[in-house]
Formats: structure tokens, C-alpha cells, sequence
């Protein structure tokens, strides 16, 4: 060490992330938030310590190598920052819009102790922004091994499990049930948090490391895990498929017209673009005032998509109180800002309907909050003789999901939770079946974008060193 | 891409194509269906796989025009792609040997009966099948039905064609002339008022009666419930526990309200397409 560091002015605050207008936005299926600029980013990189200990890397589940591209955007150095992110992360632009940052990496950051964390998204969005922008560098790719991996799902875990087999040289196919791949970043998340030509532009990435992805491909149906492994020549399976049965609240009336599975809501609107009906064929009907029952960021979501949709009152009702809400803290923000409306301590007991079967009401129930349950969160009791009407027209039902049974019940040998998780070790995400890895969503239940790519590096790693011992 | 291989036009407004859909023809079972989406800027549509063949790795599918999706699909022809084509979705149907077995078919549900009356057939089953339609113009597969069934039974709602009646009506003869104790089982596959009638009529006789729901579908994979329907008072979702449920124990009332949810948009896009591609519409 020649030279010694000065000691660095610290500079207390986050640099502020450009937005639309809440009231405008709340209009709007565009961006919410608008990216850095190069001035801004570089300002907002050189507020990092560079902490020799690198508390910030532990919070990222991908490992990205954070102090080492920070440093090289503080030094403009901007190709070697992307480079660098992408030596860990095969889908920077979308962590670095939906990630729960303040939980992860920005969590551990030595700023955050006493001031605003460094804005690691934010950074890393920039860098990613700016290189889909230019035109994408393709890391290298190690030499052909010879081995042929199935990925079954082409959400978050899946992509990121094939992208790094890839470029460990073992030929990869993807099978996605849907018409485009992506998963939950395609049909769950809003354009306006996430854009689908990000994602799209991520996912073309892929496919030029050699991924082939292979889409309107229903494993369970065309084809099963075993026929994979027994017919097609697959050397390992790594599946990924995700919480995506929705959960119903079973209460009288559900089945009424008007009232969603958060699923068919958003699938309906970001998938298919029913907000831009009837220019794109599929329709979405929505009523004057919606309620969205649940307080996750997929309730956030619909709540958000009902505004932009057209409705005068858009409702979050939730069981218990502002302080336990699930949701990330920026979208329970983005939200209030926008104007959604809030019943907390709030559950539907029936939802009531016309002779037509529509939507009219929704008889709810007031609750208190007892002792903390199995969760930590205190539980929420109902408050005799409190049910009350609310005047609603559409329902959409943001309770959680729980995993997809098709290709759990046609896979023999599959070890399951009483849940119907697919039970793999958290370590390896080995399953019960031999050459069988599993991650994501459907190991954990409904969680992170993050965390389900985490998990798909790590199979990814255990797959490797099972083909490699082979 | 899948490319549409053969086109036959029944009537105005009944066509059947034949796919190149060698994933889905490899392993289609008889009362499964398919999604499918035209173009980039489509939605997606159940259809239920009338037919395949799986050497020559092709599904067939018959189609009646409705709405701007099917009307659109119409005016395709061979060599023409559709953007995409999913399947086999859906649980096959229950096939077992039950000695007789009537296979019902109204309308354009001709097209969905006949795979599950051939495979009944097959298993050993004598096969009665009745197919009816509004009138002679929209009457298709009589010689293919003919081959799936073990003796067929035709009618027109308007007797233009055989003779002049229902399919409940012939139906009832069936039952009658056969004794209702040696009818096991009723297949039932039509318009959802059709299968509600069938329904109500073997209720009476204590017959099984397994009608095949045409629901409003999105994903059809069982992510999102737009399809669900009560069902002996639970709900299933159609493309996943079905589409083959027991037609005494659906809540048809529930499932015709939800079928109907998005008429007006329906027609809007209907509207919207006719006045953008200057056809003029429903011919």
C-alpha cells in the first residue's frame, strides 16, 4: 500500500432516483421510476466506502462482487462494471428494478448504519439500462462438455440456472408452458415497475450464450420429468416452475363475476396487455371501486395496475395493521402516493352479487391484533359483531399462491412437503430423485425474485459438479 | 411457429384445420384440448383436439366463428402459421369398458365427441352416438362419427336433415328403448345449454352423465382460476381437474353467468377488428 487513502467526505443521502408524477403515473402503464443519469450514478457510486470487509456482498444472494463494479462506475469505467455484475448476475436490469434492496445487499451497507445506504439497484440498473442500450459483450463461454441439461420453467431461477450451465459449456434447453418466457418477471410483475422489453432483452441474452428455450412446452403434459431423463438423453433436471396456483379465500361468492386471482388480473393485463384492449384481443373488465384482498407486493401490484386501469377507488384490505404489511416499503410508498386506499384490520367474510351474478359488496369483518403467532406477526382476531358492508364492484384476491401440481404429481420418485413443495436441500438443491435439482418458488413458496435466482445458481453449481463426477 | 397444414370449410361458420403440432400429437389423449394464439398481439383460446394423427405428428381442431379470434382463425388458410399452439392440456377422459356408452354431440361438440367415442369404442364399449345441429348447412364428421360409434343417431333442431328434433329428444328414445339400466354411462359434449338439458334429463334416470366444460380460459395451465367452476359444491378449475367433470354436480347457472362476463368486450373487439380489416364482418 503506496499510498494511503484521504479519508472520505461522506455525503449522508441517496442520490434521488428520478419519477413520474404519482398522480400521472397512477394513469399509466409506463416506468415509474426513471433510471440515473451518468452524472447522478457516478455520484451516487463514488458515495461508496469500499469497505475492505464488504458487508454488502453477504446481503446478495447471487454474490455479486458490489465495492468492485461500484468502484468501476466511480471511475466511469462502465463496460468493466457491467462486466463485472455479470460474472454473477445473469439479469441485472431486472434485479436492479425489483429487488427488495433494503433487505438485501443495501441492508449490510456500512452507510446504512447512520445515513441512506448506497443505491446498489439503483447503480447496478444503470450499468445494465446502459448496456442493453449499447449493445450487450457475451461472456465467455467455457467448451462444449458434452452434457444435456432441462430446465423446467423459465422464470427467475430457471433462467438464472441455465444461464450459468451454459457458460459452464453443457448444452441447456428451457421448457416454459407459456407463449414467452420470463415467468413471474413476465406475467406478474407491471410494466410499469418492470417493462417487458427489459425483460425480453435479458432473456435474448441468454439464448445468445446458447441457451435454447423452448416455449408453449407444458412439462407434465407434452412430457414428463422422467421421460426427460429416460427418453430425450438429459443428463440432469433442474426445475423451476414456481408458486403459481393461486389461493383462493374460499368464502361464499367467490365465483362471482368480478372477482380475480391476482394471477388472472395481472397475467391478463401484463402478459397479454388487456390494457391496451382492444388493440391487443385480450379484454379485462374492471368496476368503478376494487378491492385487493392481501397486503404482499403481489396485492401492491394489483392495486397499482387497478388505478391505471381506470378505477375511481382502489382498495388494500388487509387483516392486520400498516406495520405488518409484507409488501417492499417503496411499493407500500409508490402506492399511497398514487392514491390507493387502505382498510387495514379488514376481511371479507362473503362477497355479495346481483342477480347476474355480479360483484355488488363485500361484507367485511373488523379484527384485532393478539398475541404474535408461529410467524413473529401478531395474529389477527376477529371482532364479534363488527361485519360491516363495503361497497366494491371487483375483487381481486392477493392471498399467495401456492406451487403448480403438474409437474410435481407426474414426476415418480419426487419427495413433497405436505404443501406440495418440492422438497430439495437448501445447500445443493438436490431433490430426492437422483439428477433432479429443484429451486425457486417451488422449494421455498411464494418469495423472491432474488432469492429464486439464488437458489438457481446453486443448482446450478451442484448440477455442475454432478455432471462433471459423472 | 405451427403451421396449418389442411383446411376444411363445413359451413360458414364451422372450419377444421389440421396442425403440425408434433409434441402435442405425440401425446394427446382423447378429451384434452389445446391453447392457442394467432398472432403477436392475440389472446389465448381453448380448443379441444378433435383429432390426431401421431406418426404424422398432427392435431386437428374444428372451430365455430364467435367472436373476432375465431372469425380471424377462419379466415386463415393452409400454409398459414399460427403464432402458438399449446397442448395437450387437460385431463384425458376416464375411458373404461362399461358395456354401452352414448356419446352426445351438439353443434360444433361433434368435433370434441368423436375422439372420446372412437377410444370408447376401442375399449370394448357398443358406443351409441347422437349428433345434432341446428340444421343441415351446419351438420359436419357424420361419416367419421359413423366409424368412431357402433351405430349413430342424427338429428336437425329444424328438420332439415334425418329428422326433426333435439338430442335430448333422441336421447330419451335411447334410454327408453334401450332400458335405462343398461345405459352406464352419457357422454355429453355441446353448447352449455345443450349439456345442461342432456343433464337434467339422465338426472332423472339416475344415468352418469360426463359433460366436457367450455370455460373462459386464460393460461390454461391452472395458474390463474379464470376457468374455475363449482363443481358438487367445490371449486375446480376447468383446464386442470377438467375440462371432464359430472354434469349433475356442476352449477351450470354459476358457470353460464361467468361465460358471458365479457360479452360487451367481446363485441367491442369484434367491432374493432371488422371495422380495421374492412371484411364486413360475420358473413
Amino acid at each position: 500500500m503506496a499510498e494511503q487513502k484521504t479519508k472520505k467526505k461522506i455525503i449522508p443521502n441517496k442520490n434521488p432516483m428520478p419519477a413520474q408524477d404519482p398522480l400521472e403515473r397512477a394513469r399509466n402503464f409506463n416506468e415509474v421510476a426513471l433510471g440515473y443519469d451518468e452524472e447522478t450514478v457516478v455520484a451516487e457510486a463514488q458515495r461508496c466506502l469500499q469497505c475492505k470487509n464488504e458487508p454488502c456482498r453477504q446481503g446478495c444472494p447471487v454474490e455479486v462482487d458490489i465495492p468492485a463494479f461500484i468502484k468501476l462506475v466511480a471511475e466511469r469505467d462502465f463496460d468493466g462494471a457491467i462486466k463485472k455484475i455479470k460474472e454473477k448476475n445473469a439479469l441485472p436490469a431486472v434485479c436492479g428494478r425489483v429487488c427488495p434492496q433494503e433487505n438485501q445487499c443495501e441492508k449490510y451497507c456500512t452507510l446504512a448504519k447512520k445515513y441512506e445506504a448506497v443505491g446498489i439497484g439503483r447503480i447496478e440498473r444503470f450499468c445494465a439500462d446502459r448496456e442493453l442500450q449499447k449493445g450487450v459483450t457475451l461472456p465467455e463461454v467455457a467448451p462444449p462438455t458434452g452434457k444435456k441439461v432441462a430446465v423446467v420453467g423459465s422464470g427467475p431461477a430457471g433462467l438464472t440456472c441455465a444461464s450459468d450451465l451454459a457458460k459452464l459449456g453443457h448444452d441447456v434447453t428451457v421448457y416454459e408452458a407459456l407463449h414467452v418466457a420470463g415467468g413471474v418477471l413476465m406475467y406478474g410483475i407491471p410494466e410499469f415497475r418492470l417493462p417487458k422489453a427489459v425483460v425480453q432483452a435479458e432473456v435474448e441474452n441468454l439464448k445468445k450464450l446458447g441457451v435454447k428455450i423452448e416455449v408453449n412446452s407444458v412439462v407434465g403434459k407434452f412430457t414428463t420429468v422422467d421421460e426427460l431423463m429416460e427418453n430425450e438423453g438429459y443428463d440432469a433436471i433442474f426445475i423451476g416452475t414456481g408458486a403459481g396456483l393461486p389461493y383462493f379465500m374460499k368464502i361464499p361468492g367467490e365465483n362471482a363475476c368480478g372477482v380475480y386471482s391476482a394471477n388472472e388480473f395481472l397475467t391478463r393485463t401484463n402478459l397479454m396487455k388487456a390494457y391496451q384492449f382492444p388493440d391487443w384481443d385480450t379484454p379485462i373488465k374492471i368496476g368503478k371501486k376494487v378491492a385487493v384482498l392481501g397486503g404482499g407486493n403481489v396485492a401492491m401490484d394489483g392495486a397499482r395496475t387497478a388505478l391505471r386501469l381506470g378505477a375511481e377507488e382502489s382498495w388494500i384490505v388487509y387483516r392486520r395493521s400498516h406495520e405488518e404489511l409484507p409488501a417492499r416499503k417503496e411499493e407500500v410508498e409508490h402506492a399511497e402516493e398514487e392514491g390507493v386506499k387502505f382498510a387495514f384490520l379488514t376481511s371479507p367474510v362473503e362477497i355479495l352479487s346481483n342477480e347476474e351474478g355480479w360483484v355488488t359488496g363485500m361484507k367485511c369483518i373488523k379484527y384485532e391484533l393478539g398475541e404474535p403467532d408461529a410467524s413473529g406477526r401478531r395474529r389477527p382476531v376477529p371482532i364479534e359483531g363488527s361485519e360491516y358492508i363495503m361497497d366494491v364492484d371487483t375483487v381481486v384476491v392477493a392471498i399467495g399462491q401456492g406451487p403448480n401440481p403438474l409437474v410435481p404429481r407426474t414426476t415418480k420418485g419426487l419427495e413433497l412437503t405436505s404443501r406440495g413443495n418440492i422438497v430439495a436441500d437448501p445447500e445443493t438443491g438436490a431433490t430426492s430423485k437422483p439428477g433432479v435439482f429443484a429451486g425457486g418458488d417451488v422449494v421455498t413458496g411464494a418469495a423472491t425474485v432474488i432469492l429464486a435466482m439464488g437458489a438457481g445458481r446453486t443448482a446450478a453449481k451442484s448440477i455442475h459438479a454432478y455432471l462433471t463426477s459423472k | 411457429m405451427f403451421k396449418i397444414l389442411e383446411k376444411q370449410v363445413f359451413s360458414p361458420i364451422i372450419k377444421l384445420f389440421v396442425i403440425d403440432a408434433p409434441k402435442v400429437a405425440k401425446s394427446c389423449q382423447a378429451g384434452q384440448f389445446i391453447i392457442l394464439r394467432i398472432h403477436e398481439e392475440g389472446e389465448r383460446i381453448p380448443l379441444t383436439i378433435a383429432d390426431f394423427d401421431r406418426e404424422k405428428g398432427t392435431v386437428t381442431i374444428v372451430f365455430q366463428e364467435v367472436g373476432k379470434t375465431t372469425k380471424q382463425l377462419g379466415a386463415m388458410e393452409a400454409g398459414d402459421y399460427i403464432k402458438d399452439f399449446v397442448g395437450p392440456l387437460g385431463e384425458p377422459t376416464h375411458i373404461e369398458n362399461v358395456g354401452n356408452v352414448v356419446c352426445v354431440g351438439g353443434g360444433v361438440g361433434v368435433a370434441p365427441v368423436h375422439p372420446i367415442a372412437r377410444a370408447f369404442k376401442e375399449a370394448g364399449n357398443h358406443v351409441i352416438g347422437i349428433m345434432g345441429a341446428r340444421n343441415k348447412e351446419l351438420m359436419f364428421w357424420e361419416d367419421h362419427m359413423r366409424a368412431a360409434c357402433s351405430e349413430l343417431l342424427v338429428t336437425t333442431d329444424d328438420g332439415s336433415y334425418v329428422r326433426k328434433g333435439f338430442v335430448t329428444d333422441v336421447l330419451k328414445e335411447v334410454i327408453e328403448s334401450k332400458g335405462k339400466e343398461n345405459i352406464p354411462l352419457v357422454i355429453a359434449i355441446g353448447p352449455q345449454p345443450m349439456m345442461r338439458a342432456v343433464c337434467n334429463m339422465t338426472k332423472e334416470y339416475g344415468i352418469k352423465t360426463i359433460v366436457s366444460l367450455n370455460a373462459l380460459m386464460v393460461d390454461g395451465t391452472g395458474m390463474c382460476g379464470c376457468c374455475r367452476v363449482s363443481v358438487g359444491n367445490e371449486t375446480k378449475f376447468v383446464c386442470v381437474d377438467g375440462p371432464d367433470f359430472d354434469g349433475h354436480q356442476v352449477d351450470w347457472a354459476e358457470l353460464s353467468r361467468r361465460q358471458v362476463y365479457f360479452k360487451a368486450e367481446e363485441q367491442k373487439a369484434l367491432e374493432h377488428h371488422e371495422c380495421k380489416c374492412g371484411c364486413g364482418g360475420g358473413k
